[in-house]
């Protein structure tokens, strides 16, 4: 098993999107070996030949009629929103300034 | 009247509300009236919603005054874990970056809870987005076990657990997904029982891991929680996972408590070694007592539990870094712009809200989830947990041949202490060794006080699991051994613990 280093918590955090601070990166180095250290048990199972399993009953598409019926007003929609314009929701740009 | 309203079972209220003897106005107040007295000690609540409960008990009222068709439980008040989308009600899941968010819509069981006429006492405290075991890490401060204020209501449906077990509620609402229901009923003297997944909508309930949540009862006795039970239960379309298929019987199963014949499997990974004295010694009582009332005990052995513990904190983090991306900072919650940064992008201030808004476990979870998911070393850690699930479930299968339902402590201690295992968490995830194998297959579980341990006085629980869909079986053992154990006790446990009113000023 590869050790992870302070990089790599920090990259993880950035696919992540969560801006770490030079401290937690530190905690969360020691914090998250213990715990790969612990999970990764799950390699010494008798686990070959084994088929996955990803959920806990078997998984059918549902669907319904396409008919029209009750759902969220704009006002209900963007009433949790930061900020909205126009009746959409309102984001800091999206694209880089180059 | 003498009975105190507070203290009545839901049962019991339902029959007081049915005889006209008492209105669900006076039951709620009362109930609220408890709240103000001891919350500021208990911590249960996040949100206590006072003039919504009381419209929602007078509308009971007129109700049944208009003869109109009820459930039993209606105007018995209920408590809501604050993971469920309430519809006007702030919805936080313990969590800075949903503080003050108000949900423009009811989750289905919160709407099955409102259309039979339980009023929502409010919103209770959890570990945020339901990751720990002790209420601890909810943004808002933990929630205090009734039995000792200076150790946890177990976690994270900690908020639910106290508010039953101070006498706020009579019934709460608990998510569960790898114990959140059951190991805070164990640790606080209470009931508390995780239906088959997709027994119950997960439409409104925050996601955490989604093969593994499930939201179901709790309650300070079995046929309470089977009433909530029978309630919440049944089948959603608004779920792509709702099983399509009746609730269970657990409401007869509950009155009738039969055992006799039943055949109960101890399961050997899930005692003894690793289990507190005390514990242990609750549990094996508590199996003599099953065994007095009829039933049959079996060994067996479900040998890949050994790994359960490491493949569920690998298929939770993956599943959880993937829900919670929709934390973005864009539609609803918290907002954080970076500091320093002039005209910063989307991506910069989502990293800077999720940094801002989410807690330490949080994080770790998130970070080990995009690990165990990333390319390279998926086949390593998601994928070989897979497959540890699917060994889990085949254990269970096994088990089931040989026995009708299988048992075990609930959590291998009785409650610690705050902030004793806040700095090592996994030391954190070993009070869910016992709980988290019925999530990973899907299978229900309840868990019942089986005592107090001899070393602390602090209550024990007992954990029965059933095959999927099976649920009235736990219902039936639970309720036998509550009645046996509560005539041994001379009284229902939670009459020992202490009154809080001394600590309350």
């Amino acid at each position: 098993m590869a050790d992870l280093t302070r990089d790599d918590v920090a990259h993880l955090a950035g696919l992540a999107r969560i801006d770490l601070s030079d401290a937690e990166l530190d905690r969360m180095v020691g914090e998250l070996g213990v715990i790969l250290e612990a999970v990764a048990t799950v390699q010494q199972a008798p686990i070959t030949d084994v088929e996955p399993m990803s959920h806990p009953m078997p998984i059918v598409n549902v669907t319904r009629p396409d008919v029209v019926r009750d759902c969220l007003t704009p006002q209900e929609a963007l009433a949790g929103a930061p900020e909205s314009e126009q009746q959409r929701f309102s984001v800091p740009r999206i694209l880089d300034e180059e | 009247m003498t009975t105190d309203l507070t203290r009545a079972t839901a049962a019991e209220l339902a029959d007081l509300l049915g005889a006209g003897s008492v209105s669900s106005r006076e039951v709620t107040r009362a109930l609220l009236d408890r709240t103000a007295a001891v919350d500021g000690a208990v911590h249960s609540y996040l949100h206590v919603d006072e003039a919504g409960a009381l419209a929602a008990a007078d509308a009971a009222d007129r109700a049944r005054a208009a003869g109109e068709p009820l459930h039993a439980l209606a105007g018995v008040p209920v408590a809501v874990k604050d993971v469920m989308a309430t519809r006007g009600l702030p919805t936080t899941c313990g969590s800075r970056i949903l503080q003050g968010w108000v949900p423009p819509y009811d989750a289905t069981l919160v709407r099955r809870l409102r259309e039979a006429h339980l009023p929502l006492l409010g919103k209770t405290n959890m570990d945020e987005f339901a990751m720990g075991s002790s209420t601890e890490h909810s943004a808002y401060g933990p929630s205090r076990n009734p039995w000792d204020l200076e150790r946890i209501p177990g976690g994270s449906g900690g908020g639910s657990s106290s508010a039953v077990a101070s006498f706020q509620a009579p019934l709460a609402i608990g998510t569960d997904t790898g114990g959140s229901i059951r190991q805070p009923a164990a640790v606080t003297g209470t009931v508390g029982a995780k239906p088959t997944y997709g027994g119950v909508s997960r439409y409104g309930l925050v996601a955490l891991a989604s093969s593994l949540d499930q939201a179901g009862p709790c309650s300070r006795t079995v046929l309470d929680s089977a009433l909530l039970h029978e309630v919440i239960g049944g089948h959603d379309p608004l779920d792509s996972t709702s099983v399509d298929a009746p609730v269970p019987p657990v409401v007869e199963a509950a009155r009738r408590a039969d055992v006799a014949g039943l055949r109960i499997g101890i399961v050997r990974e899930l005692t003894g070694e690793g289990f507190q004295p005390g514990v242990q010694a609750r549990f094996d009582e508590a199996v003599q007592h099953l065994v007095d009332a009829g039933a049959e005990v079996v060994e067996v052995s479900c040998p890949s539990f050994t790994y359960a513990l490491a493949a569920y904190y690998l298929i939770l983090p993956s599943e959880a870094s993937s829900n919670l991306a929709r934390f973005d900072a864009m539609r609803y919650g918290l907002r954080v712009t970076p500091e320093g940064v002039a005209a910063p992008s989307a991506e910069q201030v989502m990293a800077a809200t999720r940094d801002a808004g989410f807690g330490d476990e949080v994080k770790r979870r998130i970070i080990l989830g995009t690990y165990a998911l990333s390319s390279g070393y998926y086949d390593a850690y998601y994928g070989s947990a897979q497959k540890v699930r699917r060994l889990i479930a085949d254990d269970f299968d096994r088990a089931f041949e040989a026995a009708d339902v299988l048992v075990s402590p609930t959590a291998p201690t009785t409650a610690f202490r705050l902030g004793d295992k806040l700095e090592d968490p996994m030391a954190m995830y070993l009070n869910d060794i016992a709980t988290i194998p019925a999530n990973l297959a899907g299978i229900p579980g309840l868990s019942v006080p089986s005592g107090l341990a001899d070393e602390d006085g602090l209550p024990a629980g007992f954990q029965v699991l059933a095959p999927a869909m099976a649920d009235d079986r736990l219902y039936a053992v639970g309720a036998a051994l509550e009645a046996r154990l509560t005539a041994a006790w001379g009284g229902p446990l939670l009459d020992r613990a202490p009154d809080l009113s001394e600590v309350t000023r």
